[in-house]
């Protein structure tokens, strides 16, 4: 569980992150939706910790890590795992050393073992036979995957997604979706997926965030989101006539 | 101000770097990877360059030394003290800072733009250290060696080339080379290789890593990274040579 409390951040007098406060909770894919520079990935980067904030608190269970040294954070940080927009690989490492990379600082494993843990998570995220390729040689949904795979190498209990379907055709965006899904309930993870995807919301979405100009304007689940009536919410949701066309139809 | 604002962020970085290594292992292995890339990319270049500039030198001296009542060794002690003090240490440094220094900002503030810094500051690493700790130390054990090599290379062009064209002979050339030698100078060049390397290698790095923006802003980067560590290498070269001769 993840738990924020009055989050406020500025670049220089620009206020990009106004008070939020946030539950996300263990085991469930918890989602911030939001439309293109609504602060979502100034959010996430705030909640690892990677940009400091100006004022509020944020508590991983029963951890406050506002404020904590790097040593503390340190060790906090073993236990996340970060997918980020573009996947960020190590273009100098291959598939298999990239998913190596966070074993061979953190791990106590012998070489053998590590090497076996990286490829069960490349082929738990459906990568076989790709160890050996350099990320400038994959599509950009294998990057993805690959990115996955590193994030979860260490059996994190928080994993980070920031826009992980982004650039993907609709079709192997449900896979990812799907994928972060099932390991979410596997490992029993707290996930926390930025996007501004419809389907992932109906697809995945089992805790709901929305974040409209650096405010939390609306919280909730699944169904309650097609009943609310924040207007700002309802105008991100429902502006493409297919999606009000659904809603009118499960009403 | 703005000067002062720029070194002051550079001095803190450089904080970064000289810290313990998460894992030795790690970084023994990034080592060796620079150390191939380094002395790969370098050592062709600097052994070239040596060897025409030490050509040209014993030609221009030779010709410069018409008088008859020079001694002929001249030519074989200039050139040898040309590239023992000045061009093989302080020249080669700035053609390195010219190709190692634009390749290491670029490599940096592309990894900067592409987030993998963020990412290897997610998984709780000191990226500064991680990733530029490797390459000073490479340059500061590569520089001193292609120094040496240049030496070398930069006196044997000259000897081929003045034997060739009849400007010196045998002799003259290599009496030359052993006139008056000083150790004290390889020591003082050995030295300011050393402040060359962390040089041409930190500051490329503190402005890769200080990227904002995307591959437009990575170029500017090299380029003033090149800039402004071959001026710095002119500094650093003025007074360590006040300091130490
Ligand atoms: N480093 C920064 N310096 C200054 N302003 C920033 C910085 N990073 C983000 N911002 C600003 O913060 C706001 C929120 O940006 P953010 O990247 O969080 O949006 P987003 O919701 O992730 O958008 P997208 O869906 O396009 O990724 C934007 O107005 C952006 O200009
Ligand atoms: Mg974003």
């Amino acid at each position: 569980m993840i738990e924020i409390r009055g989050v406020t951040k500025f670049f220089d007098e620009k206020k990009v992150l106004q008070e939020v406060d946030a539950l996300f909770e263990k085991g469930k894919v918890n989602l911030i939706i939001g439309k293109s520079g609504s602060g979502k990935t100034v959010l996430l980067k705030s909640l690892i910790g990677l940009l400091p904030v100006d004022a509020g608190m944020i508590r991983f269970d029963d951890r406050e890590i506002t404020g904590l040294n790097m040593k503390n954070m340190k060790e906090i940080r073993k236990e996340m795992g970060v997918v980020f927009q573009g996947g960020a690989l190590f273009d100098s490492l291959s598939v298999i050393e990239n998913v190596l990379f966070p074993l061979n600082f953190f791990s106590r494993m012998n070489e053998e073992e590590k090497r076996e843990r990286a490829l069960f998570c490349l082929r738990r995220v459906n990568l076989n036979d790709t160890g050996h390729l350099y990320p400038a040689e994959l599509s950009g949904g294998m990057k993805k995957r690959v990115a996955i795979a590193r994030a979860i190498v260490l059996q994190p209990r928080y994993l980070f997604c920031d826009e992980p379907n982004s650039g993907l055709d609709p079709l192997t965006a449900i896979v990812i979706d799907n994928l972060l899904s099932e390991l979410t309930h596997e490992y029993g993870m707290t996930t926390i997926i930025n996007t501004h995807d419809m389907n992932s919301v109906f697809e995945i979405g089992e805790k709901i965030v929305f974040i409209h100009e650096g405010r939390k304007e609306w919280e909730g689940d699944r169904e309650a989101i097609l009943h609310s009536t924040t207007p700002a919410l309802n105008e991100f949701l429902f502006t493409s006539k297919f999606n009000r066309m659904v809603k009118e139809n499960i009403r | 101000m703005k000067f002062l604002d720029i070194l002051g962020a550079y001095l803190l970085f450089m904080r970064r770097i000289f810290t313990k290594p998460e894992k030795r292992r790690v970084f023994f292995r990034e080592l060796s990877n620079e150390l191939e890339k380094l002395g790969l990319n370098s050592i062709i270049l600097v052994m070239i360059i040596s060897f025409f500039i030490g050509a040209v030198l014993t030609l221009q001296t030779a010709y410069n030394m018409s008088n008859p009542l020079l001694p002929r060794y001249l030519i074989g002690y200039l050139t040898r003290e040309t590239l023992l003090l000045e061009f093989s240490s302080t020249i080669v440094s700035l053609i390195l800072a010219g190709k190692i220094g634009s390749n290491i900002a670029s490599e940096i503030g592309t990894m900067r733009i592409t987030e993998q810094i963020e990412a290897l500051e997610a998984m709780g690493l000191n990226s500064v250290s991680y990733l530029v700790g490797p390459k000073i130390a490479a340059a500061l054990v590569i520089n001193p060696v292609l120094y040496i090599f240049s030496v070398f290379i930069g006196i044997i062009g000259g000897f081929l080339a003045g034997l060739s064209a009849g400007s010196v002979n045998y002799d003259d050339y290599i009496n030359g080379l052993h006139f008056e030698f000083n150790p004290y100078y390889v020591t003082y060049s050995i030295i300011k290789t050393l402040f060359f390397a962390v040089i041409f290698t930190s500051i490329p790095a503190f402005y890769g890593y200080n990227v904002r923006g995307g591959a437009l802003e990575v170029g500017r980067a090299s380029t003033r990274a090149v800039v402004d560590s071959s001026i710095a290498i002119l500094v650093a070269n003025l007074i360590l040579t006040k300091i130490l001769l």
